[in-house]
């Protein structure tokens, strides 16, 4: 669904994509892990089209992405912080974006009513807690339904209830064939989640495989711990 | 790309500064009026007033505005929507609501106490005068992504384009006073939108007779249709050059 093919980007002298390829598919629930600084949201973003690649190119669905937008139909994007027009309150945003967005597809309004949204529309984007703000992404991101869905971090500020309606509406939506695609540093709770593993470390792709093949060539159980071995074998 | 001017449009109404702009104009223009038993005097006051407060509001706000917008800009940019339609719908409520403001606010007093060609001809020169350091603005915010570092820009650009520029005017012609330089004003002129505006409304005043040998110079150009033609081409490339790559930059731009 999401071909990566030798994507490499510079911001100055800083390499924050080292060459890399890799592929996604439907069905999959990819976590994308590495430290801090490792490229992980500028790939995101070269996905989504913000950051542009300086060599290499992705496709999605077999087309280039470069210079095409209509491919972001299919993508619902939570950002790591997200950030709303100051002046405009829940309602509003939400609004705004139905009628950018604008199609006909039926609306997902799971977690903007299990998120309770619905009863804080009048409250303005300015005066939101970091966490509410992260509920209304989430909320935004699933709303119209897209095949894949792209989460920058997404239970860093949530709390543990939130967090585990959450969690559900993943498993729920990955059962649907959708694609998604997480970063997270909470790896417990990427444990039940994922089927897939992306590697990242100083803008070079480590590994791609899948968890078992992870626990297998690690030996742990857990996610943490074979994640903790990974990072500390590639640590300086 | 619609949608997106309505949603522009509505965020720059909602921070009011747009309408203090608008009553501060209506407030001035008034004032100049009822002052001069003249009206022709009021419009030459008034003048002043416009080639000074008209670029600097509008590259100041847009560039202020379009750092504030960042993360709406983000935002959008996520969403399927073309980068082209993003920036053009950016500039586009920037323009339409600053030339509004000049519009009622200079506008309405000129059309009721002068509405004759000079009158006419001054509230054009204010509206493209808007709208030329809107997208010189958005050419200085997309070039920039420091805010304070790109407000400085701004503020540089305006006084460049109504000090400096008419300074350096100034030196060249006493420099080359021997020389015959007339015609080669109509060209200088031309790299000003500032300039080109008062040339074009002091020449339908009566003040122009006053003006020299220059002045009879200019009045031979753009007293003429080709001539008018001319720098009605120019003022609008003031608007298109800057904007078409402000836009090209803008499209590879990373967020």
């Amino acid at each position: 669904m999401i071909r990566i093919e030798n994507i490499s980007k510079q911001f100055g002298k800083l390499t924050a994509l080292h060459n890399i390829s890799t592929s996604c598919d439907k069905g999959e629930c990819i976590a994308l892990i590495g430290p801090n600084g490792s490229g992980k949201t500028t790939l995101i973003k070269s996905i989504l089209g913000m950051v542009i690649p300086d060599s290499g190119k992705i496709l999605f669905n077999g087309l280039d992405i470069s210079g095409n937008w209509q491919y972001r139909e299919e993508i619902g994007y939570m950002p790591q912080i997200g950030r709303y027009p100051d002046n405009m309150n829940i309602g509003q945003v939400l609004d705004m974006m139905k009628d950018i967005r604008n199609n006909n597809r039926a609306l997902d309004e799971d977690l903007i009513r299990g998120f309770s949204i619905d009863k804080l529309l009048n409250k303005r984007m300015r005066t939101l807690s970091g966490g509410t703000i992260q509920k209304v992404s989430a909320a935004l991101a699933f709303l119209f339904n897209p095949k894949v869905l792209i989460l920058d971090e997404p239970t860093a500020g949530l709390d543990p209830v939130a967090s585990e309606l959450f969690k559900e509406k993943i498993v729920a939506e990955k059962e649907k064939g959708k694609l998604i695609l997480i970063t997270s540093h909470i790896l417990s709770d990427l444990d039940d989640l994922v089927s897939r593993i992306i590697y990242m470390q100083d803008g070079k792709l480590i590994f791609h495989k899948s968890i078992e093949q992870l626990r297998k060539d690690t030996g742990e159980e857990r996610l943490v711990r074979s994640i903790a071995q990974v990072m500390a074998e590639n640590y300086e | 790309m619609s949608k997106i001017i309505k949603y522009v449009i509505a965020d720059i109404l909602r921070n009011r500064i747009v309408i203090i702009y608008t009553l501060f104009l209506l407030a001035s223009s008034l004032t100049v009026f009822s002052l001069e038993d003249n009206n022709s005097k009021g419009l030459l006051s008034l003048l002043n007033i416009i080639l000074i407060v008209v670029p600097l509001v509008s590259i100041i706000f847009s560039t202020i505005y379009v750092y504030n917008s960042a993360e709406f800009i983000e935002l959008l940019v996520s969403q399927p929507l073309k980068r082209k339609s993003i920036w053009l719908s950016i500039f586009t409520g920037l323009a339409a609501s600053l030339s509004l403001a000049f519009l009622i606010g200079a506008g309405l007093p000129i059309l009721i106490y002068q509405p004759s060609t000079i009158g006419i001809t001054m509230l054009l020169s204010g509206i493209i005068l808007s709208v030329i350091f809107v997208a010189i603005a958005l050419l200085a915010t997309v070039r920039t992504r420091d805010k304070a570092k790109g407000i400085g820009v701004a503020i540089m650009l305006w006084l460049y384009f109504s000090l400096l520029f008419d300074g350096f005017v100034l030196f060249l012609l006493f420099q080359f006073s021997d020389y015959p330089l007339e015609k080669a004003m109509i060209g200088i002129s031309a790299l000003n939108p500032i300039d080109l505006a008062r040339i074009l409304i002091l020449l339908q005043l009566d003040v122009s007779a006053m003006m020299g040998y220059t002045g009879a110079v200019f009045k031979d150009f753009f007293g003429t249709c080709p001539g008018l033609l001319f720098s009605c081409v120019i003022l609008l490339l003031w608007v298109g050059l800057p904007l078409w790559t402000s836009t090209r930059k803008f499209k590879s731009k990373d967020l």
